[in-house]
C-alpha cells in the first residue's frame, strides 16, 4: 500500500512539478476568453452556446499532457523497473489514472469559476457544468492514460493519441452538454453510466497496452 | 536442487525474425555467479530480460524463487529529484529502511553526490546511482546488464567488491558485459559461441 502511494504522490508530484497544474486552467481561460471574441458579445447567444464550449475545452485539456503520462517513466526504464518488481500493469495504470484524475481535475474546476463567468453563465449553469465535469473527470483522465500508453512507444504520438480518444469522449461530450438543457433529465444518469464504464475499462486496457510496450 | 534462485530450462528467444539463441538452460543458486559473455548481438541484454520477466521466452520456462533487483541501460531515476530522494522512493517502494539506502550509497561512494539532481550526474556516476539501487533492494537476485559502462576502475573495483558481499550474503548474480571484470570463481557462458 505504502508502495502505491509512493507512486501515486510520485506522479502527481511530476505533473504539477512540470507545470501542469497551471496548463488546463490557462488553457481554459485562454478558450473561454476567445470565445466571445468569435461568436460576438451578445449575452443571451454566450449563455446559450458557452456551456458545450466549456465541454470541449475540457476534454481537450485532459489530452494536454498525453506525451509525459507515460513515455517518460518507459525511457527512463520506471516502467519496467517496476514490472521486474511484480506490480499488475493494470494496477500501474490505475495509479497513473487516478493521478491524471486529480492532476488535472482539480484545477480544472477551479478554473471552471472564471471561465464560466467569461461565458455569461448563471449560477445554476455553473453547478450543472461543474457536476458534469466531476463525474466526467475520472473518464477524461482514463481515457487519456489509455492514449498515452498506447502512442507512448511512437515517435510523435501525440497528434494520433488526441484522434484515438475523441471518439470515445463523444458520448461524455453529448450527456455532459446535454446535462445544460432543461428537457435533458435523464443526461447525467447517462453521463455518470458512460463515465463509470470508461473509467472502469481504462485500467485493463491501459494496463494491456503498457504491457505492449515491453514486447 | 532446492536452492535455485533462477532457473532458465531451454529457453529459446526470438527478437524482431531473428533467432538469438535456443535450447539454452542455467541455473543460478544462492552464492553463484555468472557472467554472460560474447560480442554485441548476441542476446546478453535479450536473456537479462528474458530472466526478469521482462520478455517471454518463445520456449522453455524461466523460474524465478525470489526478489530481483535489475539494472538495464536506463537509470530509472527521476532526473529532477536529488539522488538521495530519487533512490528513496525506490526503498520506499520495495519497503526499504533509509539506513540501507546510506548504506548502499556509500558502498558506491555516492554520499557526496546525495543532495545533487539525477540530471546532473555523469554517466558513470548515474550507473553507480543504479548499482546503489540495486544494492538497496535487498532482492537476493542481481541481474545487471553492462553494469560497469562508463565506470572508472576506483567504481568498477566497488562494483566487483559489492557483487563478491553480495553472493557471500546469499545472493545470486547474473552478469551480462562484454568485458571481463576480474570476479573471482564466476562461471562463464559465452553467447557468441551458441549462435
Amino acid at each position: 500500500m505504502t508502495a502505491l502511494l509512493t507512486l501515486f504522490w510520485r506522479d502527481l508530484r511530476r505533473a504539477w512539478g512540470s507545470g501542469a497544474l497551471w496548463l488546463p486552467v490557462v488553457f481554459f481561460l485562454l478558450v473561454a476568453t476567445a470565445f466571445p471574441f468569435a461568436v460576438g458579445p451578445d449575452a443571451p447567444l454566450l449563455a446559450r452556446t458557452g456551456g458545450g464550449m466549456v465541454w470541449v475545452a475540457a476534454l481537450l485539456a485532459a489530452l494536454l499532457p498525453i506525451d509525459r503520462l507515460v513515455r517518460p517513466d518507459r525511457e527512463a526504464g520506471v516502467l519496467d523497473q517496476l514490472a521486474v518488481r511484480g506490480f499488475a500493469d493494470e494496477i500501474i495504470a490505475a495509479i497513473k489514472i487516478a493521478a491524471h484524475a486529480i492532476g488535472f481535475g482539480l484545477p480544472l474546476l477551479i478554473a471552471l469559476l472564471p471561465a464560466a463567468a467569461l461565458l455569461a453563465q448563471d449560477g445554476a449553469r455553473v453547478e450543472t457544468l461543474a457536476t458534469g465535469l466531476a463525474i466526467a473527470i475520472p473518464a477524461l483522465a482514463s481515457l487519456a492514460v489509455l492514449s498515452a500508453a498506447l502512442t507512448a512507444g511512437l515517435k510523435g504520438g501525440n497528434a494520433i493519441g488526441g484522434l484515438l480518444v475523441l471518439p470515445l469522449a463523444v458520448p461524455l461530450l453529448i450527456f455532459g452538454a446535454g446535462m445544460l438543457d432543461p428537457a435533458g433529465r435523464g443526461a447525467v444518469k447517462l453521463l455518470a453510466a458512460s463515465s463509470l464504464l470508461l473509467t472502469v475499462i481504462g485500467p485493463f486496457a491501459a494496463g494491456a497496452a503498457l504491457r505492449g510496450l515491453r514486447e | 536442487m532446492t536452492d535455485a534462485l533462477l532457473r532458465l530450462h531451454r529457453v529459446a528467444c526470438i527478437r524482431g525474425d531473428r533467432l538469438l539463441f535456443e535450447g539454452l538452460s542455467l541455473t543460478l543458486a544462492r552464492g553463484e555467479a555468472l557472467w554472460l559473455r560474447g560480442p554485441n548481438g548476441t542476446g546478453k541484454s535479450s536473456l537479462i530480460r528474458l530472466a526478469a520477466g521482462l520478455l517471454r521466452p518463445a520456449a522453455g520456462t524461466v523460474e524465478r524463487h525470489e526478489r530481483i533487483a535489475l539494472i538495464d541501460e536506463a537509470t530509472a531515476l527521476d532526473a529532477e529529484l536529488p539522488l538521495r530522494r530519487a533512490l528513496d522512493i525506490w526503498a520506499q517502494i520495495d519497503g526499504i529502511d533509509g539506513p540501507m539506502v546510506a548504506r548502499a550509497m556509500e558502498a558506491m561512494a555516492l554520499a557526496p553526490l546525495a543532495e545533487v539532481p539525477v540530471a546532473m550526474l555523469s554517466t558513470g556516476q548515474r550507473k553507480r546511482a543504479a548499482m546503489a539501487r540495486v544494492i538497496a533492494s535487498a532482492a537476493p537476485i542481481w541481474l545487471l546488464d553492462e553494469p560497469a559502462n562508463g565506470m572508472d576502475d576506483a567504481a568498477r573495483a566497488r562494483l566487483v567488491a559489492a557483487i563478491a558481499a553480495h553472493r557471500a550474503n546469499g545472493g545470486a548474480v547474473l552478469l551480462a558485459s562484454h568485458f571481463a571484470l576480474g570476479i573471482e570463481g564466476m562461471a562463464e557462458l559465452d553467447l557468441g559461441a551458441l549462435a
